[in-house]
């Protein structure tokens, strides 16, 4: 069953990222680039979030669980933010790259800060996505699977579920983010980065040692496994376009 | 999901080279005790070994590679890999594998003609578990079981030769086998060793004395079934640990029992154990594989070594070790082995075949040279201790090959007559027997010094009322010894004292079950750690008996007469040395005798004797200086002195070995005194003259050789369908080869700035740094 749980978890995390890739990315070199880009600067975040995170781990040294724990929730916190930032750096970058295009090619229409908004997140989200997901999935290749702790076994499926929630929310975070910039309506921004915030937080209780003394814990955890796929992505995925503005996703 | 990054970055460093290494503070795949065995680095081989040893390391986080001209990268790369430390603990990989860190495997050794003992395919063999505590339960594994190939979880007293010849005519349905300890030990014996230990390699041959050749008179060992002599399709582990054991059939019971006989449903618990081996076929083939790869490769694999080490021998009066004794100076040689072996890598306890022979020697030592006209007898007594005799006298013919081709101070002229000690602490009653070569005695001078020689010790065994020395039939053959290497080449006068007169006594001969409890060295309960090593059992009263005999006959062979009733081993010495090497290692005792970096080599648990290819072991290291200290003395030198006695005029390092050790705690147990100790204790090679001629195929030498490997480690984890998992392990396999491939390319990339500076390794291997320092 390795196999089958192998490549429907790896389709179901990364097949419409895959589709909405081919179809409509890929149809103009620019937004490949800018997609690149955009996957370039989730990586430099993810890179300064993890020194910040490793230097105040370092500087406090302790290695006991309860901090450790406060330590992962502390470094979820700056994780998003510097996300955020980068965000908007990203931002900032294309404004000025759209002019530069107007003015090196007066002919053709620049492309619409809606479609870099999505092109961008896009990027964000696959490889937010693929940093996330990638190990567990090279983990269901087996021989084992989870459960020897008692585990739910659908483990790998709701990681999958959960890669895939996180590429598209990063790419109606993007919308929604370069919306409120072109809009100066600043609240948008903090409406992403809460319901960021949220998310990650939800995320946060999974990767807690899972097989500790304490049961409580345990059972914490469990219920948030479970129950986090319903509450948490899909009332975002339902809600957001409501307090979006509308989206053009049409390729030209 | 952002939270997992730094997680997923930990495993992908990990996974994708297809190792998986302990993290660091992560427990090891082996433990502690045992690290420095792990992998064995001949100086001859070092560039190679390191080279691995980096291609793993480099693993760990992606490469740690130690060139000052990119500090900034090696920086970036150090963080990485404390990054991944310091994630430990959230992995997906702890939510599916449950390592088992206390096992021994079964590895490959090699000889001039076959391969010896199991070994697993590269990836590692996977089964469904099955307990098996019962011949009946075999029934399912062999036939009934719907979900093969099985890894059976065998009882240690079904850990038979019936049984395995079953499970080995079945083996396309067995993928290995653990075992679990027995306890207590199979009341009716277990020997994996053969029949005929060391069968070929003595004295005794078709062409000489034909009518002792292959123990046609009778078998030494009785009750050995020859399982370690075996050739294996599929990995086999021991169990050491009873907790594991334990969560083992845990999930057993969980997962795959179900009731009435019908087939278990899916997922079923599961255990995979790693033990693959690089060399195949002899000695002969994979010698000459390494042989090709070191003479064409810039990274050569060797895929097997030489099992060697080294023998510890001391004298009574000291000689310049520089040049080699007159023909006319006499030596009587007191000789015993060091090592033993089991079905299982390094793990040798060796009570009986070993361990109570050498310790009684060392006490006859210490005793001897406690005889006041010691330093002026008009014989020189040397004490030696044969390393690697059980796989087919590595030691003795290595001695044996440097006296003949002058390179051993002492010369096989010299040589006035050979006491040594067999089995001695299983005795019936108070017999010791005395074993001689009938062959040898055909010889009217032979024949003379071999009736002086066993007088003189029965002379010194009247004084001794707990020790009644024996003759035996003039016709019997000696038992498996070292004395028949000597004999092989020349005829000295020689004696084999034995607790045997035929077959041995030892119910447990080289195997697991050789323990302090198979020689009755057991302490009263609630005694703390310090009161047991002091404790004198009866055992220790028994050996100490022996030794006194002993030490007296060396006393009167070595020309001595006017002392020799004040001659006593030390029954003290003998216990303590016997809960050292038996029951736990890391006593106080042992830490004062020696080297203070040596410290570590001590366990919590008894030493094991595995000759192993790496060297010295540990074993030996304790062996020659509780031999240094018992028969040296404490001499009044600073630190730097003892490691360079040339400084000083009075001493001379020819004739003594200098060793700075840890000394006793002062009187606050607070600090250690330490001291130096001059003594006559050295070490001599022990690599067996096949590898020196390089006559891989001989039947002359001992040409056991011990195949490598890259990993070796067992975990059980849960699978959810057999069917595809099947075809899915070439698929995992596959990414093995390309995360192999990839780790290969970074080692050569590396191969140059590191054979110009091999020291220069932030890690080396716990033994290769202490040799270094």
């Amino acid at each position: 069953m390795t196999a089958a749980v192998f490549f429907g978890c790896a389709f179901i995390a990364f097949g419409p990222a895959l589709a909405l890739y081919i179809f409509t990315i890929v149809t103009e070199p620019l937004r490949i680039i800018f997609l690149i880009i955009g996957a370039f600067f989730w990586l430099v975040s993810l890179l300064f979030s993890s020194l910040i995170w490793f230097t105040t781990a370092t500087l406090i040294g302790n290695k006991d669980e309860p901090r450790e724990k406060y330590l992962l929730i502390f470094g979820v916190l700056i994780s998003v933010l510097i996300q955020e930032m980068f965000r908007f750096a990203y931002y900032k970058l294309l404004k000025k790259a759209s002019e530069g295009l107007k003015t090196i090619n007066p002919y053709e229409k620049a492309p619409s800060m809606r479609l870099l908004a999505y092109v961008s997140g896009l990027g964000f989200g696959i490889m937010s996505g693929v940093f996330s997901f990638v190990n567990t999935l090279s983990d269901s290749l087996g021989p084992g699977t989870v459960g020897i702790h008692g585990d739910p076994p659908q483990f790998f499926l709701y990681s999958a579920f959960m890669t895939l929630v996180i590429t598209l929310l990063h790419v109606f975070w993007g919308i929604v983010f370069f919306d409120g910039c072109e809009k100066k309506k600043w609240y948008t921004l903090l409406v992403v980065l809460l319901s960021h915030l949220l998310v990650s937080a939800l995320h946060v209780g999974s990767y807690f040692p899972n097989h500790g003394s304490n049961p409580r814990p345990l059972h914490w955890k469990r219920r948030v496994l479970t129950t986090r796929l319903p509450k948490s992505s899909v009332c975002i995925l339902m809600n957001f376009p409501s307090v979006n503005t509308p989206m053009s996703l049409k390729p030209k | 999901m952002v939270a997992s990054t730094s997680a997923s970055l930990r495993i992908d460093s990990r996974k994708f080279h297809g190792y998986e290494l302990p993290a660091p503070g992560a427990p090891g795949h082996r433990d502690g005790a045992r690290v420095g065995l792990e992998r064995p680095l001949p100086e001859k081989v070092g560039i190679e070994a390191s080279a691995q040893l980096r291609g793993k390391m480099a693993t760990a986080g992606g490469g740690c590679v130690a060139d000052p001209g990119s500090r900034s990268l090696l920086r970036l790369l150090s963080f990485c890999v404390l990054l991944a430390g310091l994630c430990e603990g959230n992995s997906v990989e702890r939510k599916i594998y449950i390592p088992l860190n206390k096992t021994a495997p079964c590895v490959r050794l090699l000889n001039a003609t076959h391969q010896i003992g199991c070994q697993s395919s590269i990836s590692g063999d996977t089964g469904v578990i099955h307990v098996v505590e019962k011949e009946e339960d075999l029934q399912w594994v062999l036939t009934d079981g719907p979900n093969p190939p099985y890894v059976v979880l065998l009882e240690g007293t079904l850990f038979t030769r019936d049984v395995m010849e079953k499970l080995k005519g079945r083996s396309g349905r067995i993928a290995g086998l653990a075992v679990s300890l027995a306890k207590p030990s199979p009341a009716s014996g277990f020997s994996p060793s053969v029949q005929c230990p060391n069968d070929g390699f003595g004295v005794y041959s078709n062409s000489y004395g034909s009518q002792f050749a292959h123990c046609r008179a009778f078998q030494w060992n009785k009750v050995g079934d020859g399982l370690a002599y075996e050739d294996f399709s599929f990995p086999i582990f021991l169990l050491e640990d009873e907790n594991e054991t334990n969560v083992i059939k845990q999930c057993y019971r969980d997962h795959n029992l179900s009731p009435n006989g019908s087939a278990p449903a899916f997922p079923l618990c599961a255990m995979q154990l790693f033990s693959h081996m690089h060399a195949v076929v002899s000695t002969v083939t994979c010698m000459r594989r390494s042989l090709i790869q070191s003479s064409f490769s810039i990274s050569p694999e060797i895929v097997c070594d030489p099992l060697s080490d080294y023998n510890v021998w001391s004298l009574l009066k000291p000689i310049n070790t520089s040049g080699t004794l007159e023909p006319d100076d006499r030596v009587v040689v007191a000789a015993t082995r060091l090592d033993s072996r089991s079905f299982f890598w390094n793990v040798a306890p060796g009570a009986e075949s070993a361990v109570a022979s050498f310790i009684t020697q060392l006490a006859a030592a210490e005793a001897l040279q406690k005889a006041p006209d010691a330093a002026t007898l008009p014989r020189n007594v040397m004490f030696v201790f044969f390393q690697g005799e059980t796989f087919d006298y590595i030691g003795s013919s290595r001695m044996v090959y440097d006296m003949e081709n002058g390179k051993f101070p002492v010369q096989l002229e010299n040589i006035d007559s050979f006491v040594e000690l067999g089995q001695v602490a299983l005795r019936n009653s108070l017999e010791l027997w005395m074993h001689t070569d009938p062959m040898s005695q055909k010889n009217e001078t032979v024949l003379n010094q071999v009736e002086v020689l066993l007088s003189t010790l029965e002379q010194s065994g009247a004084g001794v009322p707990t020790v009644v020395l024996r003759r035996l039939n003039q016709s019997q053959p000696l038992p498996p010894s070292s004395l028949q290497r000597f004999l092989r080449a020349r005829n000295v006068s020689g004696v084999v004292l034995a607790d045997h007169s035929d077959s041995f006594h030892n119910l447990y001969y080289q195997s697991i079950y050789d323990t302090a409890e198979n020689i009755n060295v057991t302490y009263p309960a609630g005694q703390s750690p310090e009161e047991d090593l002091n404790f004198v059992t009866d055992t220790a009263k028994a050996l100490a008996g022996v030794a006194t005999v002993l030490a007296r006959a060396l006393y009167r062979l070595a020309g001595g007469a006017s002392f020799n009733d004040t001659i006593q081993a030390d029954p003290h010495t003998v216990t303590r040395l016997l809960y050292g090497f038996l029951v736990r290692a890391n006593n106080s005792w042992f830490q004062s005798i020696l080297r203070p970096d040596l410290r570590s080599y001590l366990g919590d648990g008894p030493l094991q004797h595995y000759i192993a290819v790496s060297s010295p072991t540990n074993a030996t290291y304790v062996v020659q200086y509780a031999l240094a200290n018992l028969t040296g003395k404490v001499i009044d030198l600073t630190r730097e002195q003892c490691q360079d006695p040339s400084q000083v005029p009075t001493e001379n390092k020819d004739l003594y070995e200098y060793t700075w050790v840890q000394g006793p705690l002062n009187a606050n147990e607070t600090d250690r005194l330490p001291r130096c100790v001059r003594s006559t204790a050295r070490l001599a090679r022990a690599l067996s003259p096949a590898f020196e001629l390089k006559q891989w195929g001989s039947t002359e030498y001992s040409t056991w050789t011990e195949s490598r490997w890259k990993d070796i480690r067992a975990r059980i984890f849960l699978i959810a369908s057999k069917e595809l998992e099947a075809e899915f392990g070439s698929m995992a396999e596959l990414l093995d080869v390309a995360g192999k491939g990839l780790n290969q390319l970074s080692v050569e990339a590396n191969l140059q700035e590191w054979r110009l500076k091999p020291a220069f390794s932030p890690h080396c291997w716990p033994r290769a740094c202490l040799q270094r320092a």
